[in-house]
């Protein structure tokens, strides 16, 4: 198969203007407060944002269930997530399957959802996602896991240094400064700060994040996000079923992944993430869409790097001006287009599994006019990113408000 | 790291080995079975080039275990004279004094220990020239 002259391949997959399956809504979401959650274990949190999701949705049972976990082997010492998932919800017989993509899992195992429901093949469907992150593991060694462990990790390299050589790169090339990384911390904790379910509420000032401790430089303590336990899950189902259930859906209009090379060293170019523009791109056409259309985003901010990077190759702003979107309040609540309304990943929290699915939830909110005080006035279409390791996978929903 | 898994990067960590495509010429280091610009299979053992320049790089002031009475340390994303990049730490040097674009050779070197009986692991660094 691979023996085909190189004009033949396709440099990623077939790009089709529209997925020929059933429309597919999100109907119901739940997910608990993420940060440091003592009293409750993996499969509690879990439960408990489920419960949530199905309550919200008014469906009486699920088909099967999808969940996004990145480790739960070295987190909490599980694997054999989906089982346990569905045992302790209380679902079993009901087929469960964990889905891993990094820091992409939540938004993979959405993706999974939605195929499920849109291929006919299932009705109702729980996609959820979970991390528990404070039980005592290495966390650095973890998380470092969605690295190359052979050729990156083995020499020294961290997340927070693989971000960092991003961002120094970026700074190189394109000017961007220091200033205006830490405008996306002070941003995401500004919009956190009105998310009951943030792990921080707490503002912060350009100042505090500029003297924060440095962890690999450029990038400083208030640069990354946190480490993080929580869960969060929504019920997927056609338009037509949501349509009986007569509660308040939104419906899917795409949904995209790409990869890159595990390492970041190997990549094309160290200023711009393909997997991202490749998924986004294909978003786009899915939807019949352009960037401009998009009202607002949640994207993979687990940097403040990350942020500034993503929303240039999104398309929402020319390369390179990322930065000078974030620091002319471009990307702030009644902005241009505004990022991260529910705080982010820096300040909402990061359990890991989760927080492609709790994007998911955040664009819920703000499509069905339920984000409170950071709600965005007249919010048609919503879009998410969610990025596994320094960005070798990417995973891309837009949502429309009906 | 159990010795099967370390000894099986030995070639590329001691010697800097990498896979030449046949076809296209590409350099993939490590080497692949699969040519990620050709995707054809077919691959010869060439050794890479020991100098070249910094692209990128970062200093670790908060580091993994392993490496946590090594901070502060530098890494850097290093492309080599034949074009191939990797990973390396950056030894011997002032950490302020690294810059985007400083040349540098690779050097053998230990990068860490398998805890205090275990294998004292080796490979690649880098030294600004």
């Amino acid at each position: 198969m691979l023996n085909v002259e190189r004009s033949e391949i396709p440099i990623y997959g077939e790009m089709k203007s529209r997925f020929a399956g059933r429309d597919v809504a999100v109907i119901g979401v739940g997910m608990t407060k993420f940060g440091e959650l003592w009293k409750k274990s993996l499969r509690d949190i879990f439960v408990e944002a489920s419960l949530q999701a199905i309550e919200n949705s008014g469906v009486d049972h699920i088909d099967s269930m999808y969940v996004g976990t990145m480790s739960g082997g070295l987190f909490v010492g599980q694997e054999h997530i989906g089982a346990v998932m569905a045992d302790y919800l209380g679902v079993a017989p009901v087929p469960a399957t964990r889905v891993e993509s990094a820091c992409a899992s939540g938004g993979a195992a959405f993706r999974q959802a939605y195929f499920e429901v849109a291929s006919g093949q299932s009705e109702i469907v729980l996609a959820g996602g979970v991390e528990k992150m404070t039980d005592g593991a290495d966390v650095t060694d973890a998380l470092a896991t969605a690295a190359d462990q052979e050729y990156e990790v083995y020499n020294g390299i961290t997340f927070p240094g693989l971000y960092a050589m991003i961002a120094r790169a970026h700074m190189h090339q394109y000017k961007t400064t220091r200033e205006q990384l830490a405008h996306v911390a002070v941003k995401n904790h500004k919009n956190g700060s009105m998310n009951p379910n943030a792990q921080f509420r707490s503002p912060v000032t350009l100042e505090q994040v500029m003297k924060a401790t440095m962890v690999a430089d450029p990038l400083r303590l208030l640069d990354c996000s946190p480490v993080s336990d929580g869960g969060a899950a929504v019920i997927v189902c056609s338009v037509d079923y949501a349509k009986q259930l007569k509660k308040p859906y939104v419906k899917v209009v795409a949904s995209a992944q790409a990869s890159d090379t595990i390492a970041l060293h190997s990549r094309e170019s160290l200023t711009a993430l393909k997997c991202v523009s490749v998924a986004a791109e294909k978003a786009y056409k899915q939807a019949g869409l352009k960037p401009t259309d998009i009202n607002f985003a949640e994207v993979h901010d687990c940097f403040t790097i990350a942020e500034i990077v993503v929303t240039e190759d999104l398309g929402f702003f020319e390369k390179g001006k990322g930065g000078a979107a974030a620091e002319n309040g471009s990307t702030s609540i009644g902005g241009k287009i505004p990022i991260n309304t529910s705080g982010g990943l820096k300040s909402k929290g990061h359990p890991v599994g989760a927080t492609g699915v709790a994007q998911i939830i955040e664009c819920y909110e703000q499509l069905t006019g339920n984000a409170g005080e950071r709600q965005v006035k007249n919010a048609k279409y919503g879009l998410t990113q969610n990025m596994g390791g320094s960005g070798a996978s990417c995973v891309i929903h837009i949502l429309e408000a009906v | 790291m159990i010795s099967p898994r370390y000894h099986r990067e030995v070639p590329q960590r001691y010697r800097l080995e990498a896979g030449k495509c046949k076809q296209c010429g590409h350099i993939s280091f490590p080497p692949r079975l699969v040519c990620p610009k050709c995707k054809t299979k077919s691959f010869e053992t060439v050794q890479l080039s020991r100098e070249g320049k910094i692209l990128t790089f970062t200093i670790i002031r908060v580091g993994p275990d392993k490496f946590s009475k090594e901070t502060p340390y530098v890494v850097a994303i290093i492309e080599l004279n034949d074009g191939v990049r990797l990973t390396a730490q950056v030894a011997d040097c002032d950490v302020n004094k690294v810059e985007i674009g400083a040349e540098v050779k690779m050097i053998f070197r230990k990068i860490q220990d398998e805890g205090k009986s275990g294998l004292h692991c080796y490979g690649y660094k880098a030294v600004l020239v």
